[in-house]
């Protein structure tokens, strides 16, 4: 302890104490932060209304309401969670493919995470919610290969259409009141191409009046382009363009000059 | 001759020069009246502490070898550039932890020319700090004024070259000298203002939903244009605008044909920086203006994509919201409410463009947008 006390003036002492701080907390956060709920149920082999019905009653109908026909909080105007009726298979396999859903709890944006459903399970729940009223399907494999699309239509279709709000790199962006466009440099073909389809939270609808099905691929062909691709000069910086690269030319190069002045400035007896 | 010797300030200035002292805070000090001392003493310089290097014969052969390894570092590094230079392919990538795939050429010349540089920096750093003199001393700072004997001399010569060149017994030559130096200033201030390009005149109160081009000095007549799909360059049917959706616009007659390139209008990008068009589809119980509904099509409403604060392109469609987010400062704009401004710095709606549909159930501008787009300027109308 004396060895400690001893050196608490010394100028490293206050950097270390930041960081220990830092870690704990973070530390502390992950032990108690809430958990998602486990609603895995038994796999389902086959693919039948009923079974997406079972599925959905007991995962999603305490927002949905028990027919999928949204409920309301009672909290004004708030809906808990809308109705489902002729969002289709597609909106299904994106919302719970992709981990959004079922959500955790009410907050502004149900991000991406750790999907709860097997396969099966997703194909049931979509043949149920498809069953109420038609909607939009899930694609099929030929419809989201980014081999058959042209990527050089789809980058100008992306940016045309996409890069305000996903980045010209697809790195994703901010929107109002801590809604975000999400990142889409790891979201599977099929995914991104359900997501065009539906429009999932705030994203807009991208029906095939308005971006054809080979324009979707095209799209999906680009940003798989863009995934593949190396940097040549090494760290991306997340693509985020000047903020980042600005930040890290700030607090690297100036750092590096400050330390080389205080060097040549310092006494060397 | 040295003013500065020779001046002393004040009268309250304790003055008591002592040349060869090298800081001499006793001048300048103005004589308090009690609770300071008198005068300062000169603290002098703090004493001189000999490093390892100026007292022991190894640790400075020690110091030696460290600057000429480091200078031995720098060699090896601008080598090693020269080798990589040829050697490594173009095409390959490595891996590098903390960085990720990276081209290999890049950072093996990055990595030796980095050391050459340092390799010197370093070297002739540590070389100053630890073999060359540290001993602290003071230069005594000497008048910059020349003598009065070439000061004089100076003004003779210029007095006799001016009157041999008999510039002051010609006034002819010295106005018209006058002249062409005054005037030569004009070509370098005429080509920076005459190259500005023509005045804008009418062409920032129109758009190509005029009628057609809209630059300096053309004054289209309205006619009808089809809303077309931006880059696609298809027109779009009323029915095709499902709610929820939002269209990238550009009028009929814009866009050259996307896939031969023929077609479209002169001045491309300023056409197009104007004409940038919006189109969403809102359930028309939402739409709280009876102008915004009157002005759209069941719903089907048209606004400009060009923000009123410094003209970035909104296009940031949140369709549950129903808000139009611009990316470079926030300003925030409410669809229902005829496109408001609910944040950030803009300080105008957005325009909206009045639509309807032709004969064959296209979606087409019914007239022109009523206001400037884009950001405010004076001779706004």
């Amino acid at each position: 302890m004396n060895a400690l006390a001893a050196r608490r003036r010394h100028p490293a002492a206050i950097a270390i104490l930041i960081m220990l701080g830092l870690f704990l907390t973070g530390a502390v956060y992950t032990v108690i932060a809430p958990k998602d709920a486990d609603a895995t149920t038994q796999s389902l082999s086959a693919q039948s209304v009923e079974e997406g019905q079972a599925l959905f009653r007991a995962n999603c109908a305490s927002c949905h309401g028990l027919n999928a026909e949204g409920r309301a909080t009672g909290n004004g105007d708030k809906k808990a969670g809308p109705a489902l009726a002729g969002v289709g298979a597609a909106a299904v396999d994106f919302q719970v493919g992709t981990g959004r859903m079922p959500l955790a709890g009410p907050m502004v944006q149900a991000p991406s995470g750790e999907v709860k459903f097997t396969d099966d399970q997703i194909a049931a729940l979509g043949a149920y919610i498809a069953s109420l009223a038609p909607g939009p399907e899930v694609p099929s494999d030929e419809a989201v290969d980014p081999l058959k699309g042209d990527p050089a239509r789809g980058g100008e279709l992306f940016r045309v259409n996409c890069a305000m709000c996903h980045n010209f790199a697809g790195a994703g962006g901010a929107l109002t009141r801590g809604k975000y466009a999400p990142a889409i440099d790891d979201v599977t073909s099929k995914h991104i191409y359900e997501a065009m389809l539906t429009g999932p939270q705030s994203m807009p609808v991208f029906g095939d009046t308005n971006l054809t099905p080979e324009s979707k691929r095209d799209v999906i062909a680009f940003l798989t382009t863009i995934d593949e691709q190396e940097s040549p000069g090494g760290l991306k910086l997340g693509s985020l363009g000047p903020v980042s690269e600005g930040l890290f030319a700030w607090v690297f190069g100036l750092g590096i000059l400050v330390g080389a002045a205080v060097w040549l400035g310092s006494k060397s007896a | 001759m040295n003013e500065q010797d020779t001046t002393h300030p004040g009268s309250e200035v304790a003055s008591t020069p002592e040349h060869g002292t090298a800081v001499r805070l006793d001048q300048g000090h103005v004589v308090g009246d009690g609770g300071l001392p008198e005068r300062f003493t000169n603290p002098g310089l703090p004493e001189h502490v000999a490093r390892m290097a100026d007292l022991d014969e190894a640790a400075a052969r020690r110091a030696e070898k460290q600057v000429a390894t480091l200078f031995a570092i720098s060699i090896i590094g601008t080598l090693a550039f020269i080798v990589c230079y040829f050697a490594i392919s173009l095409e390959t990538t490595i891996f590098v932890p903390g960085i990720g795939e990276t081209s290999a050429s890049n950072f093996a010349l990055g990595v030796s020319l980095a050391l050459g540089l340092l390799g010197i920096g370093f070297g002739a750093v540590h070389w100053a700090k630890t073999l060359m003199p540290d001993e602290e001393v003071v230069e005594e700072r000497h008048p910059l004024r020349a003598t009065d004997e070439s000061r004089e001399r100076v003004v003779e010569e210029l007095r006799v070259g001016g009157g041999s060149s008999q510039i002051t017994r010609r006034p002819m030559i010295k106005y018209t000298l006058g002249g062409a130096l005054g005037l030569f200033a004009v070509p370098l201030v005429l080509q920076v203002a005459g190259s500005l390009g023509p005045m804008p005149q009418n062409s920032l109160s129109q758009t190509f939903w005029n009628g057609g081009p809209s630059g300096p000095g053309q004054d289209p007549t309205f006619v009808p244009l089809r809303l077309m799909r931006d880059p696609e360059n298809t027109p779009i049917k009323a029915e095709d605008v499902t709610i929820g959706s939002v269209f990238h616009v550009m009028p009929q007659g814009l866009l050259p044909d996307p896939v031969t390139g023929d077609g479209g209008t002169p001045n491309l990008l300023e056409e197009a920086a104007k004409a940038a068009v919006l189109l969403m589809r809102l359930d028309e119980d939402l739409i709280q203006s009876q102008k915004q509904r009157d002005w759209g099509y069941h719903g089907i409403i048209a606004y400009s994509k060009i923000c009123t604060h410094v003209g970035c392109p909104v296009g940031l469609y949140e369709q549950q919201t129903h808000h139009l987010l611009c990316p470079c400062h926030q300003s925030t704009f409410d669809v229902t409410q005829d496109a408001k401004v609910i944040f950030g710095p803009a300080k105008r709606p957005l325009p909206q463009l009045q639509i309807t549909v032709d004969d064959e159930g296209y979606l087409v501008s019914a007239a022109p947008f009523q206001e400037a787009v884009g950001p405010s300027f004076w001779e706004r109308g």
